[in-house]
């Protein structure tokens, strides 16, 4: 019952061939793994958010779903963001709005938007609330999130950028480390 | 916390999900779909599965279908499916209306409505819709397909008639009339927390007069359930606010509440009478 079964995971576009217990949650095969931390495990039990992926592009709670589960799909994580050192517009956003105090939520805020936003890039202020409201945080009392999403789907319908992520940044996103 | 071990038996037909079914069942064997409820409660190690039979690669169960007077929704239908009308009519409408109250959106994209069913939480949106509107859950085993109509479904807090072989393979809901009005109403103390209270109602205007009205509560009782008494007082008479008053009254001193720390009954019994009122409210809106 303990044993191990090979699988893949297709993430960001690249494939890792790993060995998991079925009981391994997706949030811990990512994490452990794949290496890729910038998923992060708050409750471990769906409620709080910090661990939402993109699954064939829906947002989904990577801690309500075994890794064994995700084979064969397509995985997004707040990794596969920035693109050629650019930052995605969403996350440039967050700076400029200050969407983020301690970032233990932000990239679940980011992948939960991403694919919202990817979704329908022309919701309304009503339905982002809604959706929005799906995760938590405990720093920011959320307007600055909102206000950073809301100005990147402004963004998105005024044509000033063409996609959530960082396929086709602004040259004003710039990451610098 | 980390779920307990188990054995992981992925199936991708529904003949393949029934025997795999009938092999572990037994052995502390069941199935899981969307998991929304079902990988919380194991990480809280309430739920602590031998066996694991996983549907989510039974394409034929995927499928939401208008057959004749029926909506037929497969044991893989998510949530999230009913964010746009799945059937033309009232029915998909109210559909669509409901699937906001339940938990959040990325919930939704994996959750599913059969599985809803199953689990048979109080606080289930769909399982109010089911008891509501008369829905026939269909379970399959090895030993043939039977349907449950839904006053026979509910047993009580997450039970239900479903035994431990059978797979919820599918829900038939009873389509609305054309000109039938529907609303839902629903009070929790969060944006996509459990149900307090909430009232689901359907009735046809007849020139003034109500007919097959149907009232129903959830969250209140042990089970989502239809209050015959306080659909006998507005059956043939005309809609007013006097009326739905007096029904809703009559619903209130129906339901045997639940009670929680936070919840009294008689608060739960204030709320379900409003909900009442409110759903009557949005469906003649």
């Amino acid at each position: 019952m303990n044993d191990t079964l090979p699988i893949t995971l297709q993430v960001n576009g690249h494939a890792h061939a790993i060995r998991v217990e079925p009981r391994k949650t997706l949030s811990d095969a990512l994490r452990i793994d794949c290496g890729l931390t910038g998923t992060n495990v708050g409750c471990e039990h769906g409620v709080c958010g910090a661990c939402t992926v993109l699954l064939d592009g829906a947002p989904v709670r990577s801690c309500l779903m075994f890794a064994v589960q995700a084979q064969g799909r397509a995985l997004r994580t707040v990794e596969g963001l920035a693109q050629g050192g650019n930052l995605a517009p969403l996350q440039q956003a967050f700076i400029d709005h200050h969407a983020l105090q301690c970032g233990f939520c932000t990239s679940g805020f980011l992948m939960l938007a991403t694919g919202m936003l990817e979704r329908n890039p022309t919701i309304d202020d009503a339905s982002l609330r809604e959706v929005l409201a799906s995760n938590l945080c405990r720093c920011t009392g959320y307007q600055n999130i909102l206000r950073a999403v809301a100005h990147t789907r402004d963004a998105l319908r005024a044509g000033t950028v063409k996609n959530v992520d960082g396929a086709q940044a602004t040259a004003t996103s710039q990451v610098s480390r | 916390m980390k779920a307990g071990a188990f054995s992981w038996h992925p199936a991708h037909t529904l003949d393949e999900a029934v025997t795999l079914l009938a092999e572990y069942a037994p052995h502390d064997g069941r199935v899981i779909a969307g998991g929304q409820s079902l990988i919380p409660s194991m990480a809280l190690r309430v739920a602590f599965p031998a066996h694991r039979v996983d549907i989510n690669g039974v394409d034929e169960l995927a499928r939401v279908i208008v057959d004749g007077d029926d909506l037929v929704i497969g044991a893989c239908v998510r949530h999230a499916a009913f964010h746009v009308p799945v059937e033309p009519g009232p029915l998909g409408r109210l559909l669509t209306q409901v699937v906001h109250d339940i938990a959040h959106d990325p919930i939704r994209q994996r959750g599913t409505f059969c599985g809803s069913l199953a689990n048979a939480d109080p606080a289930s949106e769909w399982c109010l819709v089911a008891a509501t509107l008369g829905a026939r859950m269909v379970a399959r085993s090895i030993r043939g397909a039977r349907t449950i109509e839904a006053a026979d479904w509910f047993q009580g807090i997450m039970s239900t008639a479903l035994a431990e072989d059978e797979l919820l393979a599918e829900v038939r809901l009873p389509r609305l009339a054309g000109d039938a009005r529907a609303g839902f109403y629903e009070f929790s103390r969060r944006a996509g927390d459990y149900a307090l209270a909430m009232a689901l109602v359907a009735y046809r205007d007849d020139h003034g007069t109500l007919r097959d009205v149907r009232i129903g509560t959830g969250g209140v009782e042990v089970q989502p359930r239809r209050i015959a008494q306080a659909e006998a007082m507005l059956e043939g008479r005309a809609l007013s606010e006097e009326a739905i008053a007096k029904a809703a009254a009559a619903v209130s001193a129906a339901v045997d509440p639940l009670e929680d720390v936070h919840t009294d009954a008689t608060y739960r019994r204030s709320l379900i009478g409003t909900a009442v009122r409110r759903a009557f409210a949005q469906a003649a809106a």
